[in-house]
Protein backbone atom coordinates (compact mmCIF):
# COMPACT_ATOMS: atom_id res chain seq x y z
CA UNK A 1 0.00 0.00 0.00
CA UNK A 2 1.18 3.52 -0.74
CA UNK A 3 0.03 7.10 -1.00
CA UNK A 4 -0.94 8.89 -4.20
CA UNK A 5 0.96 11.93 -5.41
CA UNK A 6 -1.09 13.68 -8.09
CA UNK A 7 0.39 15.80 -10.86
CA UNK A 8 -1.18 17.54 -13.86
CA UNK A 9 -0.83 17.30 -17.64
CA UNK A 10 2.44 17.58 -19.60
CA UNK A 11 4.79 16.87 -16.69
CA UNK A 12 8.05 17.18 -18.64
CA UNK A 13 11.42 15.58 -17.97
CA UNK A 14 12.97 18.98 -17.17
CA UNK A 15 10.77 19.26 -14.09
CA UNK A 16 11.17 15.58 -13.17
CA UNK A 17 14.96 15.97 -13.11
CA UNK A 18 16.40 19.33 -14.22
CA UNK A 19 19.42 19.47 -16.50
CA UNK A 20 21.48 21.04 -13.74
CA UNK A 21 21.11 17.91 -11.57
CA UNK A 22 21.42 15.09 -14.12
CA UNK A 23 25.14 15.20 -14.81
CA UNK A 24 25.60 11.95 -12.93
CA UNK A 25 24.81 8.25 -13.05
CA UNK A 26 24.39 8.07 -9.24
CA UNK A 27 20.78 6.99 -8.65
CA UNK A 28 20.75 8.31 -5.06
CA UNK A 29 21.79 11.72 -6.38
CA UNK A 30 19.03 11.61 -9.01
CA UNK A 31 16.47 10.61 -6.35
CA UNK A 32 17.40 13.62 -4.23
CA UNK A 33 16.19 16.09 -6.88
CA UNK A 34 13.22 14.15 -8.28
CA UNK A 35 10.36 16.53 -9.19
CA UNK A 36 12.13 19.36 -7.33
CA UNK A 37 10.83 22.04 -9.71
CA UNK A 38 7.15 21.39 -9.02
CA UNK A 39 7.08 19.48 -5.70
CA UNK A 40 10.10 20.67 -3.70
CA UNK A 41 9.26 18.39 -0.72
CA UNK A 42 8.61 15.28 -2.79
CA UNK A 43 12.04 13.72 -2.60
CA UNK A 44 12.12 14.02 1.19
CA UNK A 45 8.56 12.91 1.86
CA UNK A 46 8.00 10.16 -0.70
CA UNK A 47 7.94 6.67 0.78
CA UNK A 48 8.71 3.35 -0.78
CA UNK A 49 5.54 2.02 -2.38
CA UNK A 50 4.01 5.43 -3.14
CA UNK A 51 2.35 6.00 -6.50
CA UNK A 52 2.57 8.97 -8.88
CA UNK A 53 -0.56 9.86 -10.85
CA UNK A 54 -0.16 12.12 -13.85
CA UNK A 55 -2.49 13.54 -16.46
CA UNK A 56 -1.92 13.51 -20.21
CA UNK A 57 1.51 13.30 -21.86
CA UNK A 58 3.42 12.40 -18.70
CA UNK A 59 7.21 12.59 -19.21
CA UNK A 60 7.23 14.70 -22.36
CA UNK A 61 10.34 16.52 -23.56
CA UNK A 62 13.89 15.30 -23.36
CA UNK A 63 14.96 11.66 -23.81
CA UNK A 64 16.88 11.73 -20.53
CA UNK A 65 16.54 8.36 -18.87
CA UNK A 66 17.57 10.10 -15.67
CA UNK A 67 13.87 11.06 -15.34
CA UNK A 68 12.35 7.59 -14.86
CA UNK A 69 15.57 6.52 -13.10
CA UNK A 70 15.11 9.25 -10.49
CA UNK A 71 11.47 8.23 -9.92
CA UNK A 72 12.46 4.59 -9.58
CA UNK A 73 15.30 5.47 -7.20
CA UNK A 74 12.80 7.32 -4.95
CA UNK A 75 11.00 4.05 -4.31
CA UNK A 76 7.90 4.93 -6.33
CA UNK A 77 6.08 1.68 -7.06
CA UNK A 78 4.30 2.69 -10.25
CA UNK A 79 3.42 5.76 -12.32
CA UNK A 80 -0.21 5.83 -13.48
CA UNK A 81 -1.23 8.42 -16.07
CA UNK A 82 -3.96 9.27 -18.55
CA UNK A 83 -1.25 9.02 -21.24
CA UNK A 84 2.55 8.92 -21.44
CA UNK A 85 4.99 10.62 -23.81
CA UNK A 86 6.55 7.94 -25.99
CA UNK A 87 10.22 8.14 -24.96
CA UNK A 88 9.46 8.29 -21.22
CA UNK A 89 7.17 5.28 -21.52
CA UNK A 90 9.76 3.26 -23.39
CA UNK A 91 12.54 4.28 -20.98
CA UNK A 92 10.41 3.25 -18.00
CA UNK A 93 9.65 -0.15 -19.49
CA UNK A 94 13.33 -0.62 -20.33
CA UNK A 95 14.60 0.08 -16.82
CA UNK A 96 11.80 -1.66 -14.93
CA UNK A 97 9.77 1.31 -13.65
CA UNK A 98 6.15 0.13 -13.85
CA UNK A 99 3.92 2.46 -15.88
CA UNK A 100 0.17 2.03 -16.32
CA UNK A 101 -2.38 3.95 -18.35
CA UNK A 102 -5.70 4.31 -16.51
CA UNK A 103 -7.84 7.33 -17.26
CA UNK A 104 -10.56 6.46 -14.72
CA UNK A 105 -8.22 5.94 -11.77
CA UNK A 106 -6.50 9.27 -12.40
CA UNK A 107 -9.77 11.17 -12.76
CA UNK A 108 -11.26 9.66 -9.58
CA UNK A 109 -8.24 9.75 -7.26
CA UNK A 110 -7.01 12.60 -5.09
CA UNK A 111 -3.65 13.51 -3.64
CA UNK A 112 -2.71 11.61 -0.47
CA UNK A 113 -5.26 8.79 -0.84
CA UNK A 114 -4.13 5.24 -0.15
CA UNK A 115 -3.71 2.90 -3.09
CA UNK A 116 -2.82 -0.67 -3.93
CA UNK A 117 -1.74 -1.79 -7.39
CA UNK A 118 -1.51 -5.36 -8.66
CA UNK A 119 1.11 -5.09 -11.39
CA UNK A 120 0.38 -8.51 -12.87
CA UNK A 121 -3.33 -7.89 -13.41
CA UNK A 122 -3.27 -4.08 -13.74
CA UNK A 123 -5.96 -3.78 -11.07
CA UNK A 124 -5.71 -0.51 -9.16
CA UNK A 125 -7.47 -0.25 -5.81
CA UNK A 126 -8.07 3.16 -4.27
CA UNK A 127 -8.55 2.15 -0.64
CA UNK A 128 -10.03 5.45 0.51
CA UNK A 129 -12.58 5.48 -2.31
CA UNK A 130 -13.19 1.72 -1.96
CA UNK A 131 -13.05 1.51 -5.76
CA UNK A 132 -11.06 -0.59 -8.19
CA UNK A 133 -9.95 0.30 -11.68
CA UNK A 134 -8.53 -1.74 -14.55
CA UNK A 135 -5.44 -0.30 -16.29
CA UNK A 136 -5.09 -0.64 -20.06
CA UNK A 137 -3.36 -3.88 -21.08
CA UNK A 138 0.23 -3.75 -22.37
CA UNK A 139 0.98 -4.56 -26.01
CA UNK A 140 2.32 -8.14 -26.35
CA UNK A 141 5.95 -7.16 -27.06
CA UNK A 142 6.06 -4.66 -24.20
CA UNK A 143 4.45 -7.21 -21.90
CA UNK A 144 7.34 -9.59 -22.66
CA UNK A 145 9.91 -6.90 -21.78
CA UNK A 146 8.06 -6.03 -18.56
CA UNK A 147 7.79 -9.69 -17.64
CA UNK A 148 11.55 -10.11 -18.07
CA UNK A 149 12.18 -7.06 -15.84
CA UNK A 150 13.39 -4.66 -18.55
CA UNK A 151 15.03 -4.69 -21.96
CA UNK A 152 18.47 -5.74 -20.69
CA UNK A 153 17.09 -8.73 -18.81
CA UNK A 154 14.92 -9.54 -21.83
CA UNK A 155 17.92 -9.68 -24.17
CA UNK A 156 19.99 -11.60 -21.64
CA UNK A 157 17.19 -14.15 -21.46
CA UNK A 158 16.57 -14.35 -25.23
CA UNK A 159 20.25 -14.15 -26.16
CA UNK A 160 19.54 -11.33 -28.61
CA UNK A 161 16.89 -8.76 -29.51
CA UNK A 162 14.07 -10.63 -31.19
CA UNK B 1 2.79 1.50 -50.75
CA UNK B 2 2.46 3.83 -47.84
CA UNK B 3 3.72 6.82 -45.93
CA UNK B 4 7.39 7.77 -46.18
CA UNK B 5 7.86 6.06 -42.80
CA UNK B 6 6.32 2.83 -44.08
CA UNK B 7 8.36 3.05 -47.29
CA UNK B 8 11.59 3.36 -45.28
CA UNK B 9 10.75 0.39 -43.04
CA UNK B 10 9.59 -1.69 -46.03
CA UNK B 11 12.80 -0.88 -47.91
CA UNK B 12 14.88 -1.78 -44.88
CA UNK B 13 13.12 -5.07 -44.17
CA UNK B 14 12.58 -6.13 -47.80
CA UNK B 15 8.85 -6.65 -47.33
CA UNK B 16 5.76 -4.52 -47.07
CA UNK B 17 5.47 -3.12 -43.58
CA UNK B 18 2.28 -1.64 -42.22
CA UNK B 19 1.63 0.89 -39.49
CA UNK B 20 0.92 -0.64 -36.12
CA UNK B 21 3.14 -3.69 -36.44
CA UNK B 22 6.14 -4.21 -34.18
CA UNK B 23 9.39 -4.76 -36.08
CA UNK B 24 13.01 -5.36 -35.19
CA UNK B 25 15.38 -3.60 -37.58
CA UNK B 26 19.08 -3.07 -38.07
CA UNK B 27 19.92 0.58 -37.54
CA UNK B 28 22.26 2.56 -39.80
CA UNK B 29 23.65 4.86 -37.10
CA UNK B 30 23.57 5.07 -33.33
CA UNK B 31 24.35 8.31 -31.48
CA UNK B 32 24.70 9.49 -27.90
CA UNK B 33 26.14 12.65 -26.34
CA UNK B 34 28.02 13.62 -23.21
CA UNK B 35 24.92 13.61 -20.97
CA UNK B 36 23.30 10.41 -22.24
CA UNK B 37 26.40 8.31 -22.99
CA UNK B 38 27.22 7.35 -19.36
CA UNK B 39 23.92 5.48 -18.83
CA UNK B 40 24.13 4.04 -22.37
CA UNK B 41 27.58 2.67 -21.60
CA UNK B 42 26.24 1.11 -18.38
CA UNK B 43 23.50 -0.64 -20.38
CA UNK B 44 26.00 -1.70 -23.08
CA UNK B 45 28.28 -3.26 -20.42
CA UNK B 46 25.44 -5.43 -19.14
CA UNK B 47 25.18 -7.03 -22.59
CA UNK B 48 28.86 -7.94 -22.80
CA UNK B 49 28.04 -11.60 -23.17
CA UNK B 50 25.78 -10.93 -26.15
CA UNK B 51 28.02 -8.36 -27.86
CA UNK B 52 31.42 -9.84 -27.11
CA UNK B 53 32.16 -6.52 -25.40
CA UNK B 54 32.36 -4.61 -28.70
CA UNK B 55 29.95 -2.11 -30.26
CA UNK B 56 28.21 -3.49 -33.36
CA UNK B 57 30.20 -1.18 -35.65
CA UNK B 58 32.53 1.61 -34.42
CA UNK B 59 32.17 3.52 -37.74
CA UNK B 60 28.40 3.64 -37.27
CA UNK B 61 28.50 4.42 -33.55
CA UNK B 62 28.81 8.13 -32.77
CA UNK B 63 29.53 9.97 -29.56
CA UNK B 64 29.21 13.74 -29.72
CA UNK B 65 30.24 16.09 -26.92
CA UNK B 66 27.92 19.09 -27.08
CA UNK B 67 25.85 19.49 -23.94
CA UNK B 68 28.54 20.74 -21.55
CA UNK B 69 31.59 21.35 -23.70
CA UNK B 70 34.13 22.34 -22.51
CA UNK B 71 33.24 20.75 -19.18
CA UNK B 72 31.93 23.35 -16.71
CA UNK B 73 32.16 21.28 -13.53
CA UNK B 74 34.35 18.52 -12.10
CA UNK B 75 31.37 16.16 -12.30
CA UNK B 76 30.93 16.82 -16.03
CA UNK B 77 34.68 16.56 -16.67
CA UNK B 78 34.81 13.23 -14.87
CA UNK B 79 31.93 11.77 -16.88
CA UNK B 80 33.54 13.02 -20.10
CA UNK B 81 36.87 11.48 -19.13
CA UNK B 82 35.13 8.13 -18.66
CA UNK B 83 33.25 8.44 -21.98
CA UNK B 84 36.52 9.23 -23.79
CA UNK B 85 38.07 6.15 -22.26
CA UNK B 86 35.12 4.04 -23.49
CA UNK B 87 35.38 5.56 -26.97
CA UNK B 88 39.11 4.78 -27.18
CA UNK B 89 38.46 1.23 -26.05
CA UNK B 90 35.75 0.81 -28.73
CA UNK B 91 37.61 2.67 -31.50
CA UNK B 92 34.87 5.34 -31.66
CA UNK B 93 35.84 8.91 -32.55
CA UNK B 94 34.47 11.45 -30.05
CA UNK B 95 33.18 14.40 -32.08
CA UNK B 96 33.66 17.80 -30.45
CA UNK B 97 32.66 20.18 -33.20
CA UNK B 98 29.12 21.25 -32.42
CA UNK B 99 25.61 20.04 -31.64
CA UNK B 100 25.04 16.37 -32.43
CA UNK B 101 22.03 17.15 -34.62
CA UNK B 102 24.08 19.50 -36.79
CA UNK B 103 27.30 17.49 -36.82
CA UNK B 104 25.71 14.16 -37.79
CA UNK B 105 24.17 15.52 -41.02
CA UNK B 106 27.18 17.73 -41.83
CA UNK B 107 29.47 14.72 -41.70
CA UNK B 108 27.27 12.88 -44.16
CA UNK B 109 26.09 10.33 -41.59
CA UNK B 110 22.44 11.00 -42.39
CA UNK B 111 21.14 9.98 -45.83
CA UNK B 112 17.64 9.42 -47.20
CA UNK B 113 16.13 6.07 -46.28
CA UNK B 114 18.40 5.45 -43.30
CA UNK B 115 17.20 4.51 -39.84
CA UNK B 116 18.99 6.32 -37.03
CA UNK B 117 18.51 6.22 -33.27
CA UNK B 118 20.00 8.76 -30.91
CA UNK B 119 19.98 9.29 -27.16
CA UNK B 120 18.49 12.75 -27.52
CA UNK B 121 14.89 13.65 -28.19
CA UNK B 122 15.76 16.01 -31.06
CA UNK B 123 17.24 13.17 -33.12
CA UNK B 124 14.02 13.60 -35.14
CA UNK B 125 15.83 16.53 -36.84
CA UNK B 126 17.45 14.13 -39.34
CA UNK B 127 14.09 13.45 -40.98
CA UNK B 128 14.73 16.69 -42.90
CA UNK B 129 16.97 14.58 -45.17
CA UNK B 130 14.38 11.80 -45.60
CA UNK B 131 15.73 9.52 -42.87
CA UNK B 132 13.64 7.87 -40.16
CA UNK B 133 15.35 9.10 -37.02
CA UNK B 134 14.09 9.10 -33.47
CA UNK B 135 15.18 9.88 -29.94
CA UNK B 136 15.40 7.15 -27.34
CA UNK B 137 16.71 6.77 -23.82
CA UNK B 138 20.16 5.60 -22.90
CA UNK B 139 19.27 1.95 -22.30
CA UNK B 140 17.75 1.60 -25.78
CA UNK B 141 20.89 3.21 -27.20
CA UNK B 142 23.11 0.88 -25.16
CA UNK B 143 21.16 -2.03 -26.67
CA UNK B 144 21.65 -0.56 -30.17
CA UNK B 145 25.40 -0.13 -29.57
CA UNK B 146 25.57 -3.77 -28.49
CA UNK B 147 23.32 -5.38 -31.10
CA UNK B 148 23.06 -2.91 -33.99
CA UNK B 149 19.33 -3.38 -33.72
CA UNK B 150 16.27 -1.90 -32.11
CA UNK B 151 12.55 -2.51 -32.03
CA UNK B 152 9.85 -0.17 -33.30
CA UNK B 153 6.14 -0.05 -33.50
CA UNK B 154 5.73 1.30 -37.04
CA UNK B 155 3.87 4.53 -36.30
CA UNK B 156 0.77 6.00 -37.85
CA UNK B 157 1.45 9.34 -39.50
CA UNK B 158 0.12 12.88 -39.27
CA UNK B 159 0.50 15.00 -42.38
CA UNK B 160 1.12 18.73 -42.08
CA UNK B 161 0.65 20.35 -45.47
CA UNK B 162 2.01 23.88 -45.76
CA UNK B 163 1.19 26.10 -48.71
CA UNK B 164 1.53 29.79 -49.49
CA UNK B 165 4.59 31.99 -49.12
CA UNK B 166 6.40 33.23 -46.06
CA UNK B 167 5.36 36.83 -45.42
CA UNK B 168 7.99 39.50 -44.76
CA UNK B 169 9.56 38.93 -41.31
CA UNK B 170 8.06 35.46 -40.89
CA UNK B 171 10.34 32.42 -40.88
CA UNK B 172 10.28 28.63 -40.71
CA UNK B 173 10.43 28.88 -36.90
CA UNK B 174 7.21 30.90 -36.82
CA UNK B 175 5.48 28.20 -38.89
CA UNK B 176 6.58 25.55 -36.36
CA UNK B 177 4.83 27.52 -33.60
CA UNK B 178 1.64 27.48 -35.67
CA UNK B 179 2.07 23.70 -36.06
CA UNK B 180 2.42 23.16 -32.31
CA UNK B 181 -0.54 25.47 -31.68
CA UNK B 182 -2.72 23.40 -34.01
CA UNK B 183 -1.44 19.88 -33.31
CA UNK B 184 -0.80 20.38 -29.56
CA UNK B 185 2.14 19.26 -27.45
CA UNK B 186 1.06 15.61 -27.58
CA UNK B 187 -1.04 15.53 -30.74
CA UNK B 188 1.66 13.55 -32.54
CA UNK B 189 2.59 11.29 -29.60
CA UNK B 190 3.56 7.80 -30.90
CA UNK B 191 3.14 9.13 -34.45
CA UNK B 192 5.37 10.29 -37.26
CA UNK B 193 4.83 13.68 -38.87
CA UNK B 194 5.31 14.10 -42.62
CA UNK B 195 5.62 17.67 -43.86
CA UNK B 196 4.41 18.26 -47.42
CA UNK B 197 3.14 21.08 -49.59
CA UNK B 198 4.47 23.69 -51.98
CA UNK B 199 6.14 25.73 -49.25
CA UNK B 200 8.06 22.71 -47.89
CA UNK B 201 9.30 21.82 -51.37
CA UNK B 202 10.92 25.24 -51.65
CA UNK B 203 12.57 25.28 -48.21
CA UNK B 204 16.32 25.10 -47.72
CA UNK B 205 17.71 22.11 -45.85
CA UNK B 206 18.41 24.38 -42.87
CA UNK B 207 14.74 25.40 -42.70
CA UNK B 208 13.73 21.75 -43.07
CA UNK B 209 15.94 20.94 -40.07
CA UNK B 210 14.00 23.57 -38.08
CA UNK B 211 10.70 21.91 -39.04
CA UNK B 212 11.77 18.36 -38.21
CA UNK B 213 13.57 19.42 -35.02
CA UNK B 214 10.25 20.68 -33.64
CA UNK B 215 8.39 17.39 -34.35
CA UNK B 216 9.11 16.17 -30.80
CA UNK B 217 7.47 19.32 -29.41
CA UNK B 218 4.22 17.84 -30.75
CA UNK B 219 5.17 14.47 -29.27
CA UNK B 220 6.28 13.20 -32.70
CA UNK B 221 8.34 10.02 -32.92
CA UNK B 222 9.86 11.35 -36.12
CA UNK B 223 9.42 14.26 -38.53
CA UNK B 224 10.08 13.57 -42.19
CA UNK B 225 10.36 15.42 -45.48
CA UNK B 226 10.52 13.57 -48.79
CA UNK B 227 14.04 13.86 -50.21
CA UNK B 228 14.39 15.83 -53.44
CA UNK B 229 16.96 17.69 -55.54
CA UNK B 230 17.54 20.17 -52.69
CA UNK B 231 18.38 17.25 -50.39
CA UNK B 232 20.74 15.73 -52.97
CA UNK B 233 22.49 19.04 -53.57
CA UNK B 234 23.07 19.48 -49.83
CA UNK B 235 24.45 15.95 -49.47
CA UNK B 236 26.74 16.37 -52.46
CA UNK B 237 30.31 16.45 -51.20
CA UNK B 238 29.27 15.28 -47.72
CA UNK B 239 28.86 11.59 -48.50
CA UNK B 240 29.72 9.17 -51.25
CA UNK B 241 27.18 6.63 -49.95
CA UNK B 242 24.43 5.49 -52.26
CA UNK B 243 20.97 6.02 -50.91
CA UNK B 244 17.39 5.35 -52.02
CA UNK B 245 15.24 8.36 -52.93
CA UNK B 246 12.10 7.02 -51.28
CA UNK B 247 8.82 8.91 -51.32
CA UNK B 248 5.30 8.27 -50.02
CA UNK B 249 3.15 6.17 -52.33
CA UNK B 250 -0.57 6.52 -51.83
CA UNK B 251 -0.05 7.25 -48.12
CA UNK B 252 -2.82 6.75 -45.59
CA UNK B 253 -2.45 9.59 -43.11
CA UNK B 254 -4.24 9.40 -39.79
CA UNK B 255 -4.90 13.13 -39.86
CA UNK B 256 -4.04 16.06 -42.11
CA UNK B 257 -3.39 19.65 -40.97
CA UNK B 258 -3.25 22.53 -43.46
CA UNK B 259 -1.30 25.72 -42.87
CA UNK B 260 -1.39 28.67 -45.26
CA UNK B 261 1.92 30.37 -44.46
CA UNK B 262 0.84 33.56 -46.24
CA UNK B 263 -1.54 34.31 -43.37
CA UNK B 264 1.05 34.01 -40.57
CA UNK B 265 2.89 36.67 -38.61
CA UNK B 266 5.89 36.47 -36.26
CA UNK B 267 4.93 34.38 -33.23
CA UNK B 268 6.15 33.76 -29.70
CA UNK B 269 5.80 30.60 -27.60
CA UNK B 270 5.32 31.83 -24.04
CA UNK B 271 6.36 29.88 -20.93
CA UNK B 272 6.01 27.17 -19.80
CA UNK B 273 4.78 25.07 -22.78
CA UNK B 274 5.54 25.28 -26.49
CA UNK B 275 1.85 25.40 -27.50
CA UNK B 276 1.39 28.61 -25.52
CA UNK B 277 1.68 30.53 -28.79
CA UNK B 278 0.68 34.17 -29.36
CA UNK B 279 1.17 36.67 -32.20
CA UNK B 280 4.20 38.77 -31.33
CA UNK B 281 2.08 41.91 -30.98
CA UNK B 282 0.52 40.48 -27.79
CA UNK B 283 3.82 40.40 -25.87
CA UNK B 284 6.04 43.19 -27.22
CA UNK B 285 6.04 45.01 -23.87
CA UNK B 286 7.78 42.19 -21.99
CA UNK B 287 11.30 43.09 -20.82
CA UNK B 288 14.05 40.58 -21.62
CA UNK B 289 17.25 40.03 -19.61
CA UNK B 290 18.94 37.56 -21.95
CA UNK B 291 18.66 36.81 -25.66
CA UNK B 292 20.05 33.48 -26.85
CA UNK B 293 20.61 32.80 -30.55
CA UNK B 294 21.66 29.24 -31.34
CA UNK B 295 20.66 25.55 -30.78
CA UNK B 296 19.80 22.63 -33.06
CA UNK B 297 16.61 24.51 -33.95
CA UNK B 298 18.10 27.82 -35.07
CA UNK B 299 21.90 27.98 -34.80
CA UNK B 300 22.70 27.58 -38.50
CA UNK B 301 24.34 29.97 -40.92
CA UNK B 302 21.10 31.36 -42.37
CA UNK B 303 19.84 32.01 -38.82
CA UNK B 304 23.04 33.88 -37.94
CA UNK B 305 22.83 35.80 -41.24
CA UNK B 306 19.30 37.03 -40.49
CA UNK B 307 20.27 38.16 -36.98
CA UNK B 308 23.53 39.75 -38.16
CA UNK B 309 21.59 41.67 -40.83
CA UNK B 310 19.44 43.25 -38.11
CA UNK B 311 22.29 43.87 -35.66
CA UNK B 312 24.85 45.19 -38.14
CA UNK B 313 26.29 48.52 -36.98
CA UNK B 314 24.01 48.63 -33.92
CA UNK B 315 24.40 47.97 -30.21
CA UNK B 316 22.22 45.73 -28.07
CA UNK B 317 20.11 47.39 -25.37
CA UNK B 318 22.00 48.03 -22.11
CA UNK B 319 19.32 46.23 -20.04
CA UNK B 320 19.84 42.97 -21.89
CA UNK B 321 22.65 40.59 -22.75
CA UNK B 322 22.97 38.40 -25.80
CA UNK B 323 24.58 34.99 -26.25
CA UNK B 324 25.30 33.63 -29.73
CA UNK B 325 26.26 29.97 -30.21
CA UNK B 326 26.83 28.69 -33.75
CA UNK B 327 25.55 25.11 -34.05
CA UNK B 328 28.78 23.67 -35.42
CA UNK B 329 32.40 24.41 -36.21
CA UNK B 330 31.57 24.53 -39.93
CA UNK B 331 28.96 27.22 -39.26
CA UNK B 332 31.24 29.03 -36.82
CA UNK B 333 34.02 29.29 -39.43
CA UNK B 334 31.64 30.37 -42.19
CA UNK B 335 30.08 33.02 -39.90
CA UNK B 336 33.56 34.25 -39.10
CA UNK B 337 34.52 34.55 -42.78
CA UNK B 338 31.27 36.35 -43.60
CA UNK B 339 31.76 38.87 -40.78
CA UNK B 340 28.68 37.82 -38.76
CA UNK B 341 30.69 37.05 -35.64
CA UNK B 342 32.31 40.46 -35.76
CA UNK B 343 28.86 42.04 -36.12
CA UNK B 344 27.63 40.18 -33.03
CA UNK B 345 30.71 41.05 -30.99
CA UNK B 346 30.64 44.72 -32.03
CA UNK B 347 26.94 44.81 -31.07
CA UNK B 348 27.86 43.66 -27.56
CA UNK B 349 26.89 39.99 -27.80
CA UNK B 350 28.96 37.13 -26.39
CA UNK B 351 29.89 34.57 -29.04
CA UNK B 352 30.49 31.13 -27.56
CA UNK B 353 31.96 27.90 -28.88
CA UNK B 354 29.75 25.53 -30.93
CA UNK B 355 27.52 23.32 -28.77
CA UNK B 356 24.21 23.41 -26.94
CA UNK B 357 25.20 26.54 -25.02
CA UNK B 358 22.74 27.65 -22.31
CA UNK B 359 19.83 25.61 -23.74
CA UNK B 360 19.96 23.08 -20.91
CA UNK B 361 20.73 25.51 -18.12
CA UNK B 362 24.09 24.20 -17.08
CA UNK B 363 26.54 26.83 -18.28
CA UNK B 364 27.29 29.71 -20.66
CA UNK B 365 24.33 31.91 -19.72
CA UNK B 366 22.07 30.49 -16.99
CA UNK B 367 19.16 32.58 -15.69
CA UNK B 368 18.71 34.08 -12.23
CA UNK B 369 15.43 33.90 -10.28
CA UNK B 370 12.76 35.98 -11.97
CA UNK B 371 14.77 36.71 -15.11
CA UNK B 372 13.32 36.41 -18.60
CA UNK B 373 14.95 35.13 -21.76
CA UNK B 374 13.97 35.28 -25.41
CA UNK B 375 15.62 32.41 -27.22
CA UNK B 376 15.62 30.54 -30.52
CA UNK B 377 15.41 27.22 -28.62
CA UNK B 378 12.75 24.53 -29.02
CA UNK B 379 11.62 24.32 -25.38
CA UNK B 380 10.48 26.87 -22.82
CA UNK B 381 10.00 24.48 -19.88
CA UNK B 382 10.22 25.60 -16.26
CA UNK B 383 13.82 25.59 -15.01
CA UNK B 384 15.33 24.64 -18.37
CA UNK B 385 17.80 27.55 -18.46
CA UNK B 386 18.50 27.90 -14.76
CA UNK B 387 16.32 29.01 -11.89
CA UNK B 388 12.76 27.60 -12.01
CA UNK B 389 11.26 31.07 -11.55
CA UNK B 390 13.00 32.33 -14.70
CA UNK B 391 10.84 32.51 -17.83
CA UNK B 392 11.72 31.44 -21.38
CA UNK B 393 10.04 32.90 -24.48
CA UNK B 394 10.72 31.27 -27.85
CA UNK B 395 10.97 33.08 -31.17
CA UNK B 396 12.73 33.22 -34.53
CA UNK B 397 16.33 34.44 -35.01
CA UNK B 398 14.98 37.72 -36.43
CA UNK B 399 12.81 38.22 -33.35
CA UNK B 400 15.83 37.42 -31.15
CA UNK B 401 17.95 40.09 -32.85
CA UNK B 402 15.21 42.73 -32.70
CA UNK B 403 14.61 41.91 -29.03
CA UNK B 404 18.31 42.27 -28.22
CA UNK B 405 18.25 45.78 -29.69
CA UNK B 406 15.15 46.85 -27.74
CA UNK B 407 15.60 45.09 -24.40
CA UNK B 408 12.01 43.89 -24.67
CA UNK B 409 10.27 41.47 -27.05
CA UNK B 410 10.26 43.28 -30.37
CA UNK B 411 8.64 42.73 -33.77
CA UNK B 412 11.47 42.08 -36.25
CA UNK B 413 9.54 43.54 -39.17
CA UNK B 414 10.33 47.10 -38.08
CA UNK B 415 14.06 46.38 -38.12
CA UNK B 416 13.97 44.37 -41.31
CA UNK B 417 12.21 47.31 -42.98
CA UNK B 418 15.01 49.65 -41.86
CA UNK B 419 17.54 47.15 -43.04
CA UNK B 420 15.84 46.84 -46.43
CA UNK B 421 15.67 50.61 -47.02
CA UNK B 422 19.24 51.23 -45.86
Amino acid sequence: MGRIWTLGDNVNTDVIIPGRYNVTTDRAQLAKYCLCEILPDFAQQVQSGDVIMGGHNFGCGSSREHAPASILACGVRVVIARSFARIFYRNSVNIGLPVLVCEEAVLASRDGQRIEVDLTTGIITNIDLERTFQAEPLTPFIARIVEAGGIIAYIQKEGTLR
Amino acid sequence: MGTLTEEIFSHKLGRTVEQGETVIVEVDRVMSHDTTSPLAIQAFRKLAQQSGGRVFNPRRSHIVFDHIIPAATIAAATLQRDIRSFAREQDITVLQEGICHQVMPERGYVVPGSIIVGADSHTCTYGALGAFATGMGSTDIGVAYATGRTWFRVPTTINIEITGRLPFGVYAKDITFEMVRQVGVDGANYRAIEYTGSLVEGLSVSERFTFCNMAIEMGGKAGLITPDAITQAWLHGRTTAEYPMLSPRNPQYERVFHIDASRLQPMIACPPDVNNVVPIGDVTNIGIDEVFLGTCTNGRLDDLAIAAGILHGKTIHPNTRMVVVPASREIYLAAMRLGYLETFIQAGATVENPGCGPCIGRHQGVLAPGERALTTMNRNFTGRMGDPTAEIYLGSPATAAATALCGHIADPREFLAQHATN
